[in-house]
């Protein structure tokens, strides 16, 4: 008995170990491309573990930082704007509607929750962000569509219907407004929900990519992910940013194009790669209060 | 009479939740702007959109739209792709973050960190990174896959130029992405289930596939339930990241890895016929929203407690 009971441990174990494997093997693949020798990328292909070790690839990237710095400034000040911003906003909707004793609680959570069955689609909001808002090539496209997420409202709102009645109560009793009420009691009572969405909420801004690949075109203004999605279809964008930052010996025909893409993408997503796995626990329990029944 | 006080209660109503109204207006306006502001904006579908006569002006031309839209083999193969892959994401990630979950509550609290983490850890990327990954494995002239191949003796395969693959490639490239975030999901439902039920099983003598398969499925089945009911609802809805990425835009393969979601975002960058782009838009969601009621009406009919609403 206890030996079986080993044995199946054991074969448990292996195959997580396997799957585990699974999983790596693509990050693994891309920095050993990223530390190739060029050379020997052409001669051999791509290979896990590198022939000839070469930084090459890095040393170029960071002859012209700006290139990349530029991109993190932009996903930092989105991110950083955009997350304060959409936390206020959703937790001030979630907070309405979490309270029972508001009367128009049901018609407001319809309107909210309509918007995630029915859509206008793509055209629209691409007219609405263009020719109405006139939002092209400014920092809004990336910040303004993603300040609203109705899973994030329903998720704060499960957070917040937990508060007691009686606090609010009292507070009213003692001649506190709602908006008082909100900022000095339900705000410092719910900090710990507030921390989980605001990661979830940064995490969406950080890896956000859609509304820059439809907004953006101004060379100043490609956050990461877009910097990122135009090198995936040439080479030629990394060439052409060296070109106009006019660094004059740099000569651009031996740029190691293929561990030079790869080397991007580690130092575009890989930091984050490294803190995102942190939080982790925070991300699980705010799908562990989505999967109830809001 | 009775109107005249039904109005002065409505009155006082809405003067004891007026505060509260005020609080909720930013949202609502930011809503209204965002999301109801754009379903005005399906008129375009019914009309013979042009540019230098904009959205108001252009002329209506009733359902040509869509009969052009329907006539045209696309709407058929946008359909097709996007609601089978939709179907097999779902049921393959279902069934395997299921069997992960189960076996991941099997070991040791230590270990169930380090395999979390590790099944995890592709959710933080996005679907950018992976069209990169993507790229790294499947390159006509330096992709791992084909010195795989040639490892066994295989002849090498241009991936990009061909469509029978990508079924095969885009599931598991969604399954590495996502199977970590259900895993979790289920695992943590299965973290809620009273002990007691697991106690009286083994008490009883129950073998683990029986604990299994009779208690902790069934008790995962609101979860399960929530879920599909929710994908059935989203199935028209395909996912623009990984269909768009991955293939790296290639028109080769457009036949098994279009969907709709590909198809309008191409249409509306070659800005070619605006309103059947719209219309194809209206399409999707029009459907989707019918499936996420017929799906819940379809639970409710059979378990009333697993509904959405």
């Amino acid at each position: 008995m206890v030996k079986n009971q080993r044995l199946f441990a054991g074969t448990v174990h292996l195959f997580f170990v396997v799957v585990c494997l699974l999983m790596i093997i693509p990050f693994l693949l891309i920095i050993s491309i990223s530390l190739s020798n060029e050379g020997s990328l052409i001669q051999h292909g791509y290979k896990l573990i590198p022939e000839q070790l070469d930084l090459s690839a890095y040393r170029f990237i960071f002859k012209v930082p700006q290139i990349i710095l530029r991109a993190y400034g932009v996903t930092a000040i989105v991110t950083a704007a955009g997350t304060v911003t959409s936390l206020l906003l959703s937790s001030l909707t979630a907070y309405v509607i979490s309270r029972r004793d508001y009367a128009y609680r049901s018609i407001t959570t319809f309107y909210i929750f309509f918007t995630m069955l029915f859509s206008g689609g793509l055209v629209p909001y691409y007219i609405l962000m263009t020719q109405t808002l006139g939002l092209k090539n400014t920092i809004g496209a990336l910040i303004l569509p993603g300040l609203l997420n109705v899973w994030n409202i329903m998720l704060l709102k499960a957070f917040l219907g937990k508060i007691p009645v009686e606090i609010i109560e009292s507070a009213k009793m003692d001649g506190a407004r709602e908006w008082g009420i909100f900022f000095r009691i339900v705000i410092p009572l719910s900090l710990p929900a507030l921390a989980t969405i605001g990661l979830i909420i940064s995490f969406a801004y950080w890896n956000e990519w859609f509304n820059a690949l439809l907004f953006i075109d101004n060379q100043n203004m490609v956050p990461l992910q877009l910097l990122l999605i135009r090198m995936l279809n040439s080479m030629e964008v990394l060439k052409l940013n060296l070109f106009q930052l006019g660094i004059p010996n740099l000569d651009l025909n031996s740029l190691p194009t293929m561990s030079a893409r790869m080397s991007m993408v580690i130092i575009a997503a890989g930091p984050m790669l490294f803190i995102f796995p942190f939080f982790q626990r925070y991300f699980v329990q705010g799908l562990t209060v989505g999967s109830l029944k809001g | 009479m009775n109107s005249n006080r039904d109005r002065m209660k409505r009155g006082a109503r809405f003067k004891k939740n007026f505060e509260l109204l005020t609080l909720s207006i930013p949202g609502i306006l930011y809503i209204f702007i965002f999301s109801y502001v754009p379903m005005y904006g399906i008129i375009i579908a019914f009309k013979n959109y042009r540019y230098d006569l904009g959205m108001f002006r252009s002329e209506w031309i009733g359902l040509k739209n869509f009969e052009f839209l329907f006539a045209s083999p696309v709407a058929w193969r946008i359909t097709r792709n996007t609601v089978l892959y939709s179907c097999s994401y779902f049921v393959i990630t279902t069934v395997t973050a299921l069997l992960f979950a189960v076996l991941l509550a099997q070991v040791g609290r230590r270990w169930i960190k380090t395999y979390q983490t590790i099944l995890f850890l592709p959710y933080f990327v996005s679907w950018v990174v992976v069209g990169f990954i993507a790229l790294a494995f499947l390159d006509p002239a330096a992709g791992y896959m084909n010195s795989v191949l040639h490892m066994f003796g295989m002849k090498p395969v241009k991936w990009y130029f061909e469509a029978g693959a990508w079924p095969y490639i885009l599931n598991f490239a969604n399954e590495w992405k996502n199977v970590g975030f259900s895993t979790l999901l289920f695992f943590a439902g299965i973290m809620g289930i009273n002990q007691d039920y697991y106690e009286a099983a083994y008490m009883d003598g129950a073998t683990r596939w029986q604990v299994a398969v009779r208690v902790t499925i069934p008790m995962l089945m609101p979860l399960i339930s929530i879920l599909t009911i929710l994908s059935i609802g989203a199935m028209f809805r395909g996912d623009f990241g990984l269909h768009f990425f991955v293939p790296n835009n290639s028109s080769l393969v457009l036949s098994s890895t279009d969907i709709i979601d590909t198809y309008v975002y191409r249409s509306l960058k070659q800005m070619s016929n605006l309103g059947m782009t719209t219309a194809v838009g209206f399409y999707q969601s029009f459907v989707g929203l019918l499936l996420v009621f017929g799906a819940n009406y379809t639970i409710k009919k059979i378990n009333e407690e697993n509904s959405l609403f």
